[in-house]
């Protein structure tokens, strides 16, 4: 059945509903929901799986050559002899981590699951533009994921250039080609998820829900995929092209000459190992916003319906949003300062870099005087939400001495580079991310999770993120270099080896404090109190249906009456006002 | 490593170039301003949260002020990095990675870099590089030296050894044989990828005799935590006595 | 839902708040993406010619001859796509199916010549390895002959869909959104038979 078609047949597939067989409701579903959570339960499993790559890195980091202690002797002896890892799995470790994390694991919970299951519902439609293009972004999804998981098994191992695979050394390393198959995998879905997602929110949108009142968050996923739509192409063509070196001899990366462990490299030569970084980041840096603008939506939502008053500053939000994306794409050589290209652009991008900075400082500064008037609950959506500010806040001041062409030379490639990313996407997105589950799990399976374990969850959590991740801008400052199998090979490291070790035990400690939130993540699915159908009396339309919402969402299309954060109207008794209400109605 | 350590510390390391001093100063006063406004910000975060937390029988005020307020922030962080690029950034990276001391006033070298470790031209009394090539690489002649150049015959090569004299700027012009690394001695706060099939200027002016450390700042395989080489800094008379104790790559006696 | 009150231009009028309809919306987005991927192709190609030490001659090492028929074979196919759109509209099936069946046809004609342009180069001994003009060669025209066999499988799905689907009020759009997939890799041969042939 054609894709808009099968929305004109709505209300006879909600009928029908129960009575598709089991792997079309669950497995092949076209159902917008049902693919949310099957992004969500994936990603889910991917940063666990990420995290777990980087806790075998921090044990090599913090006790470098020691044996890691239970499960060393777990890891095939190929990987880790006598339970120590050895440089080429350290190197497969670090690549994994950054390519499963980003691609894997943060873009499809923020965009994949969140964008997938919130954006129809924010905007009145009964699901996705493309249902059928829609299952087929997941299910290019999980190819690509199981591609970067199986290449640890198979002969070569896992990439180990980096998530950043710069040739030649990605070129000459093993285990590189699985990861470029799997990157298109992961490309093709982005793209078909970007267009569905594009024109869901332009074209569906529920009668009276004009742009202006569409939720921040709706507004994030749109910039965002068209910065997933435009930044990805070139990325994809850039690893045809490493493909094509690495499996038909071309020499699109390799200029004459090379000479290789001592033997001369068969190759024609003539290529540009800078061009595959120009256009890596000419991908990865709008990436970087692919991974916070979501953040910034969720946490606009949570700051909004906790408030209990509108945003501060709605149009100057959007505005800096579509700035951030269009200013995205001409920033990307600030990785590249260092890295050969002509000096003189270093002065070009150095400009664009600080006045990229600007919006972002906007949307935070909307964000923070939103508060001001408010009446403030402390929920623990609310907790994460506001945990966001000051940490993504330090994640972008300490990218100020990373984009200054001239201290960026002594800061390139140390820990004060990771401390800086780290701040942005870990205290930054995934700080965000957790309270947006914590925020639409009652919207999900109609129950509300724990709130006492989710508190603990939360002051766990900041506390250890902070133990991982500030450690790391003193020891950048003091000359560590990122990336080192030993650390305390050079005499860089050796001083602030003990950071290493606080580092490290915060990262155990902080896996150890998921724990309590997977158990009342899974718990709560069964058991916890049944919420409301709008537990948080909030205003946008995803809580004008019921918790879960059915095939097809609304009984009846909703009309928009109203801008969505209609908080405490002046002259009504109650707090707020819904989207959807009509004009003259008091609640 | 002993000594290596002493220049380290919990700060940033010993200052020990020209260039040096002018980017420690761009570090500190970024790290000031960032200090300053989060600790002005965290306040008037913290006394929002306060003041304005859930209190029963006080309902939300869903007015705003002028946005105008709101365009401070980014009127302040505007200027700051106006003035952060006008004043310091462009002045100063033009100074370090624009304008070159000419070969003529320079200590001049060529550094190839290879998994996993540096290889280093010195000219010799000719102060004429000689020619490579990378058919003649072997295991004797890591540089690809072409003997039979004239230039080449009183060329030093150094292996994983830097040695470099006080009162002149040393230009070095780097490669790579195989894939990116990159020259980094945090000493001297220079850094300069190292491309395969490019040449890449680089200078730096050491201020201070002693033993400093060049890493590896490109991850270049398996070997990048054990990429690094010894800089011995030396007074201008003590490294021409070095250099005269040095046994050209293709000397007679061999 | 009464689906068969929309009309036959394709345009669903219940979900289309911008009033153009999804389809319509979703392959320019995709064509958008497509631009990048081959703008990135061209450009890596500018960077590559610039610096290169030696860049042959298209004409000297390249069939220009074939590369021109070629070129007429896609132009031709561009028209009589658009002729099998105006038939749809025109509700005529079997003009429909002659000139979709052409579109595929001169589609098919392509990929021969392009396949015994790729042999002849193989047979002289040049590979995408030779050097870096037989790299971007061959990876950029075969990435376009990718393209072209994914605008085969959906045009031939379209002319076996029309028996079915003929009056469904999606199906001009279906028609109308594969033509222009079809004029886009059209363009892009466009603009490479030039860069690799002619320049």
């Amino acid at each position: 059945m054609p894709e808009t078609a099968a929305l004109s047949h709505h209300g006879q597939d909600r009928h029908d509903a129960h009575k598709l067989p089991w792997v079309n409701k669950y497995v092949f579903s076209i159902d917008h929901k049902v693919i949310g959570l099957q992004y969500l339960f994936t990603s889910m499993f991917f940063l666990l799986f990420g995290f777990m790559l980087i806790m075998l890195i921090r044990w090599q980091l913090a006790f470098p050559g020691k044996p890691i202690p239970l499960i060393g002797g777990l890891l095939s002896q190929a990987l880790a002899p006598g339970g120590i890892i050895t440089p080429e799995f350290y190197n497969a470790l670090g690549a994994m981590h950054g390519t499963i994390m980003v691609f894997l694991g943060i873009v499809p919970m923020g965009v994949g699951a969140f964008g997938n299951y919130i954006l129809p519902l924010q905007i009145g439609a009964p699901d996705m533009a493309f249902p059928r293009l829609n299952m087929m972004s997941y299910w290019l999804y999980v190819p690509g994921g199981l591609l970067m998981l199986a290449s640890f098994f198979l002969p070569g191992g896992a990439a180990q250039s980096g998530w950043t695979s710069y040739p030649p050394l990605s070129i000459i390393n093993p285990g590189q080609t699985v990861w470029l198959v799997g990157m298109l995998f992961l490309i093709f879905s982005s793209l078909f998820g970007a267009i569905n997602f594009l024109v869901t929110g332009l074209n569906m949108r529920a009668p009276g829900m004009s742009l202006w009142r569409l939720p921040v968050f709706v507004w994030a996923q749109l910039v965002t995929s068209v910065l997933l739509l435009l930044a990805f192409p070139p990325l994809q063509a850039a690893a045809i092209l490493q493909f094509m070196d690495r499996v038909a001899g071309t020499s699109f990366y390799i200029p004459e000459g090379l000479i290789v462990g001592g033997q001369a490299l068969a190759a024609s030569g003539g290529g540009q190992p800078i061009l595959w970084q120009h256009l890596f980041w000419f991908l990865a840096h709008p990436e970087v916003y692919v991974l916070i603008l979501p953040a910034m939506g969720i946490v606009a939502e949570i700051i909004a319906n906790n408030t209990r008053k509108p945003l501060y500053g709605y149009k100057e939000i959007v505005y800096s949003m579509f700035f951030i994306g269009g200013m995205s794409f001409v920033v990307w050589a600030h990785h590249m300062f260092i890295s050969g290209m002509s000096p003189a652009l270093g002065n070009f991008f150095l400009v664009t870099t600080m006045i990229i900075s600007v919006p972002s400082v906007a949307v935070l500064t909307c964000l923070v005087f939103s508060l001001k008037g408010g009446s403030i609950r402390f929920t623990t959506p609310m907790l994460f939400a506001l945990a966001f500010l000051p940490l993504f806040g330090i994640g972008g001041l300490t990218g100020l001495p990373l984009g200054l062409t001239v201290t960026d030379i002594y800061l390139h490639d140390t820990y004060y580079v990771i401390g800086h990313f780290h701040y942005v996407v870990v205290t930054g997105t995934i700080i965000a991310l957790m309270g947006g589950v914590y925020h639409w799990f009652p919207k999900w399976f109609g129950r509300k999770m724990n709130d006492a374990w989710g508190r603990v969850h939360f002051w766990t959590t900041a506390i250890f993120m902070n133990g991982i991740f500030f450690p790391m801008f003193i020891q950048g400052l003091a000359g560590a270099q990122r990336r080192l199998y030993d650390p305390t090979a050079q005499a860089h490291n050796i001083v602030t080896q003990p950071l290493n070790i606080v580092s490290s035990v915060s990262a155990w400690l902080l896996f150890l404090a998921q724990i309590p939130f997977l158990v009342n993540f899974f718990h709560s699915i069964f058991k916890c109190e049944k919420s409301e159908e709008n537990p948080w009396r909030a205003t946008t339309l995803e809580w004008a249906c019921p918790s879960p919402p059915p095939h097809g969402n609304f009984d009846k299309t909703p009309h928009v009456y109203r801008e969505p954060y209609d908080y405490s109207p002046e002259g009504y008794l109650s707090d707020w006002r819904p989207q959807h209400q009509e004009a003259g109605a008091r609640p | 490593m002993e000594k290596l350590i002493n220049n380290y510390g919990w700060g940033l390391p010993v200052a020990a170039s020209t260039v040096a001093g002018g980017i420690d100063f761009g570090i500190r006063i970024i790290h000031v301003a960032m200090f300053v406004i989060f600790i002005l910000w965290a306040i008037f975060f913290t006394y929002l949260l306060i003041r304005y937390r859930r209190m029963d029988g006080v309902k939300a005020d869903a007015s705003h002020g002028r946005l105008i307020w709101s365009l401070a922030p980014d009127v302040v962080v505007l200027i700051f990095e106006i003035s952060l690029i006008v004043l310091y950034a462009i002045p100063a990276w033009s100074r370090i990675k624009i304008k070159f001391p000419t070969p003529d006033e320079s200590h001049n070298l060529e550094i190839v870099a290879e998994q996993f470790g540096w290889i280093i031209q010195y000219p010799g009394a000719d102060a004429k590089f000689g020619r490579r090539s990378p058919a003649l690489v072997n295991a004797s002649n890591p540089m690809g030296l072409d003997p039979e150049d004239p230039a080449a015959k009183d060329d030093v090569i150094g292996v994983n050894e830097l040695h470099l004299p006080l009162g002149k700027p040393t230009l070095v012009q780097l490669t790579s044989k195989d894939v990116i690394h990159s020259f980094f001695i945090p000493e001297f706060r220079i850094k300069q990828d190292a491309v395969p099939g490019m040449k890449i200027p680089v200078w730096f002016e050491p201020t201070k005799a002693g033993q400093y450390e060049l890493g590896c700042a490109q991850l270049c395989g398996v070997g990048h935590a054990i990429m690094r080489a010894d800089v011995f800094v030396h007074e201008a008379a003590d490294y021409d006595a070095w250099m005269t104790r040095q046994r050209p790559q293709f000397s007679p006696q061999e | 839902m009464n689906t068969h009150a929309t009309t036959i231009s394709g345009h669903n009028p219940e979900f289309a708040t911008t009033g153009i309809p999804n389809g319509k919306l979703g392959i320019w987005l995709f064509l958008s993406s497509e631009v990048m991927l081959f703008a990135t192709l061209f450009t890596s190609y500018i960077v590559f010619r610039t610096s290169a030490a030696a860049w042959p001659r298209g004409w000297d090492v390249l069939n220009v001859p074939l590369a021109l028929v070629n070129t007429l074979v896609l132009i031709s196919s561009s028209v009589t796509i658009v002729m099998a759109y105006a038939k749809t509209l025109e509700r005529d099936q079997k003009g429909f199916r002659l000139f979709m069946g052409l579109t595929i046809a001169l589609a098919f004609v392509f990929l021969g010549i392009k396949t015994f342009e790729y042999r002849s180069k193989f047979e002289h001994h040049h590979y995408p390895s030779s050097s870096i003009f037989y790299a971007v060669y061959f990876t950029t025209t075969g990435l376009h002959a990718l393209h072209v066999i994914v605008g085969i499988i959906w045009n031939s799905w379209l002319w076996h869909a029309a028996a079915k689907e003929w009056d469904e009020w999606w199906f001009p759009g279906r028609i109308e959104y594969a033509g222009l997939y079809w004029h886009f890799v059209d363009i892009v041969w466009i603009f490479l038979f030039p860069a690799l042939y002619l320049l």
